[in-house]
C-alpha cells in the first residue's frame, strides 16, 4: 500500500515542508513496506525534488477550483486519492486546517505536530510536541487509518533518492466544494523567507530601542539566507508586523540556528523558539535569563556587537 | 447573532511544566490555570461584536469542575452565559464532539475558537468542529467582520495575509491580530459581580472512541552550559558557528 503526502507548493513551487512530510513518510514506509506517493496540487515544479526525498510516486491534480486553498476542498482532493492507512501532511497553516476534515472524512485517527519519526509502525508510536516545547508527549494509535502532521523543521529533510514515476490524478472538485470564497491575497515580497520555513532567524527584541535599528538584523538576515523574527512586545507597540512574532502566542519554530538579539529570554518566548538546534543570544546583561537557554553567547552592546558580526559574516562568506 | 466561544482552560504561560513521576501526566500541581491566549482574542472580538452589533454570547469549555474559574472570568470579561461539558478534555475528537452538538442544538451562527491551545498544541478541536457540522472553517483568524449573515475573516497565510467570505454558520479559529494586545479586557469588578449570577450550566458528555492513547511525556534535554565568545572577538563565534556547531 501507499502512503499519502500532501507534497504543498506555493505558486507552483514546492515548500520546504513538503520535502520534510515526504522524508517523514519515507521513513514510515521502510518501516512498514510501503511506498510513497505524494500528491501535488496545481505544482509545476518538476517532480524530481520529491523522488529526491523518497517519493515512489507524483500524482498530480490541476484544477482551477484548486487555485485558492479551500480546507474542504483541500481535504476533498487527498481523501479521494487515499489508497493505504497513513496520511503525511506537513504541518503548515493550509494543512494544519484540512487535517482534522480529512481525518473525519477518511475515519481516521488524527495526531498533529509530529517531531520524530515513529519509533514503530504498529501500533504507530511516535513523539509530538506539547506544552510549547516544554514537554514532549508520546502517543500510540492503537489501529486503523491515520491522519499526521509533521511539524516544520522538526523532523528535518532526509535524502532518500528514489526512481520516481508522475501521474496525472482526476478529482471531482468544484468551485461548490468550497465554503469560503477568497476574496482578496496579500503575499509579502516572494524574496522573503518564510520564518516557518527558515533553516536560520535572526531575531530582535526591545533590546533594539526602536523600529528603526532593525537596519543591521535585516542585513545580518540577508547576508547568511535567514528569515527575521521578533519577541511579543516589538509586535505590540509595532515595531515589526504581528507575523513576525515567535514565541508560546506567537510562531513556534525550529530552526538550525536562532539568533536572538536585545531578547530577555522570558518563558513564554523560549517556548517558541526551543526547538531550535543551536541557540546564540547577544546581550550587554551577562544575568539576562536566555543566555541560560543558548548555545553560545556574546555578552555585549547589540549596537557594537551587531555591526562587528556583519562584518566577521560577509568575510567568511567572500571565504 | 448568536456566538459560541470555546475556552480551553490551560497552564499560565509561565508556568514551570513537571509531568507525574511515572511520566504518564502532567502534573497540575501548584499550576495556575488561565483563558488560553489565543481564545482570549477570540473572546475580545466576540464581545466587541455584542457590543457594536448585539452579539450574544455562550461560553462552552469541556472540562471537570476545576475549569469553572477560568469560565467565570470568560463571564465577567462580558460573556452572557456558559456551558460546562463534565469530561476529562484529553482527547481533540472527543472535544469536538461535545462542542458541534452544543453549537448545532444552540443554533449558534459562529463558533469563535482559539488556533491552539497551548498546552497539548494540538490545533484540532475547531477543524474538526467545523467538519462534523459540515460548517465554512477559517483557521489562524487575524480579522473578523460581520455583516448581516456573512463573515468576511483574515487569515495568516505563510507569507502574507488573505481575505475570505462565508455564510453562517462558520467556525473560526483565532489568534492575535483578532484583536490587538491593547483591546483584551480586564475583568472590572462589576463584570467579575455580574459574572458571579450569569448562567453556568453544566451538561454530560457524549462518549465517542478513540484509538488514540498517551504512553507519557518527557521534558526535552536541556542544552548544555552556554559557551560566551568575548565581544571583542566576534570572529570566534563566526567560527564555531561554522566549525563545532556545524549551522552556517
Ligand atoms: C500571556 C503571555 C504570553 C506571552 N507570549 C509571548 C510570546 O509568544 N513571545 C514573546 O516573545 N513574549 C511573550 N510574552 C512576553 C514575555 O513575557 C516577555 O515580556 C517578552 O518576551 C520580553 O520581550 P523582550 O525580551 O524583547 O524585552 P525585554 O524583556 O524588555 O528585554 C530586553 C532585553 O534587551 C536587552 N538589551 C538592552 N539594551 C540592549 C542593547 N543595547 N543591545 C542588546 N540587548 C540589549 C536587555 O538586557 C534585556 O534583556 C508573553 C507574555 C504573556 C503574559
Ligand atoms: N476542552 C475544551 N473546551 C472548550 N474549547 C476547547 C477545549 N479544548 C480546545 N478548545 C478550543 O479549541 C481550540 C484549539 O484547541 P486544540 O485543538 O486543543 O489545540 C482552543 O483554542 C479552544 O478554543
Amino acid at each position: 500500500m501507499a502512503i499519502l503526502v500532501y507534497a504543498e507548493s506555493q505558486e507552483g513551487h514546492y515548500k520546504k515542508a513538503a520535502f520534510e512530510a515526504v522524508s517523514y513518510a519515507k521513513s514510515i514506509a521502510d518501516k512498514s513496506g510501503d511506498t510513497v506517493t505524494a500528491v501535488a496540487i496545481n505544482a509545476t515544479e518538476s517532480s524530481d525534488s520529491l523522488y529526491k526525498y523518497g517519493a515512489n510516486k507524483v500524482l498530480k491534480v490541476s484544477s482551477d477550483a484548486l487555485k485558492n486553498f479551500s480546507p474542504n476542498s483541500f481535504a476533498k482532493v487527498l481523501a479521494e486519492l487515499k489508497d493505504g492507512e497513513i496520511i503525511v501532511l506537513p504541518a503548515t497553516n493550509d494543512a494544519s486546517s484540512f487535517a482534522p476534515l480529512l481525518a473525519l472524512k477518511t475515519n481516521a485517527t488524527l495526531v498533529t505536530n509530529l517531531t520524530s519519526a515513529p519509533s514503530n509502525v504498529s501500533p504507530f508510536t511516535a513523539e509530538r510536541r506539547a506544552f510549547s516545547g516544554k514537554g514532549i508527549e508520546t502517543i500510540e494509535v492503537t489501529e486503523g487509518a491515520k491522519v499526521l502532521t509533521v511539524l516544520q523543521n522538526a523532523f528535518g529533510l532526509k535524502e532518500n533518492p528514489v526512481s520516481g514515476t508522475e501521474e496525472s490524478a482526476n478529482v471531482s472538485v468544484s468551485d461548490a466544494d468550497s465554503k469560503v470564497k477568497v476574496v482578496k491575497v496579500e503575499q509579502a515580497s516572494s524574496d522573503k523567507i518564510d520564518l516557518k520555513e527558515a533553516e536560520i532567524v535572526v531575531s530582535g527584541g526591545r533590546g533594539l530601542k526602536g523600529p528603526e535599528n532593525w537596519g543591521m538584523i535585516e542585513e545580518l538576515a540577508k547576508l547568511l539566507g535567514a528569515a527575521t523574527a521578533s519577541s511579543k512586545p516589538v509586535a505590540d507597540i509595532g515595531w515589526r508586523p504581528h507575523s513576525e512574532h515567535v514565541g508560546q502566542t506567537g510562531k513556534a519554530i525550529a530552526p538550525k540556528l536562532y539568533i536572538a538579539i536585545g531578547i530577555s529570554g522570558a518563558i513564554q518566548h523560549l517556548a517558541g523558539v526551543n526547538g531550535s538546534k543551536t541557540i546564540v543570544v547577544i546581550n550587554p546583561d551577562a544575568e539576562a535569563p536566555f543566555f541560560k537557554s543558548a548555545d553560545y553567547g556574546i555578552v555585549g552592546d547589540a549596537f557594537e556587537v551587531v555591526p562587528k558580526l556583519i562584518e566577521e559574516v560577509k568575510k567568511f562568506k567572500g571565504a | 447573532m448568536k456566538i459560541l466561544v470555546c475556552i480551553s482552560s490551560v497552564p499560565d504561560t509561565t508556568a514551570k511544566i513537571n509531568f507525574t513521576s511515572d511520566g504518564k501526566e502532567f502534573d497540575k500541581n501548584g499550576v495556575q490555570f488561565v483563558i488560553n491566549p489565543h481564545d482570549e482574542f477570540s473572546l475580545t472580538r466576540a464581545v466587541q461584536l455584542q457590543e457594536t452589533q448585539g452579539a450574544k454570547i455562550t461560553v462552552v469549555t469541556v472540562g471537570d469542575i476545576s475549569v469553572e474559574p477560568v469560565m467565570r472570568k470568560a463571564l465577567a470579561i462580558g460573556a452572557d452565559d456558559a456551558i460546562r461539558v463534565n469530561a476529562d478534555a484529553r482527547d481533540g475528537f472527543f472535544v469536538a464532539t461535545q462542542i458541534a452538538k452544543i453549537a448545532k442544538e444552540g443554533g449558534y451562527d459562529i463558533v469563535l475558537a482559539g488556533r491552539e491551545s497551548i498546552d497539548f498544541n494540538g490545533g484540532e478541536v475547531p477543524g474538526f468542529v467545523a467538519g462534523i457540522l459540515d460548517y465554512a472553517f477559517v483557521n489562524g483568524c487575524v480579522g473578523l467582520k460581520v455583516e448581516g449573515n456573512s463573515i468576511e475573516a483574515v487569515r495568516e497565510i505563510d507569507g502574507g495575509k488573505e481575505t475570505v467570505s462565508a455564510s453562517f454558520p462558520v467556525v473560526i479559529a483565532g489568534q492575535k491580530g483578532l484583536v490587538e494586545e491593547s483591546e483584551l479586557r480586564i475583568p472590572n469588578m462589576r463584570g467579575i459581580m455580574a459574572a458571579r449570577t450569569k448562567p453556568l450550566s453544566v451538561v454530560e458528555a457524549e462518549q465517542t472512541s478513540s484509538k488514540l492513547k498517551v504512553v507519557g511525556y518527557v521534558k526535552p534535554a536541556s542544552r548544555g552550559n552556554v559557551t560566551l565568545v568575548d565581544k571583542d572577538n566576534v570572529g570566534e563565534l563566526v567560527r564555531l558557528l561554522h566549525e563545532e556547531a556545524k549551522v552556517i
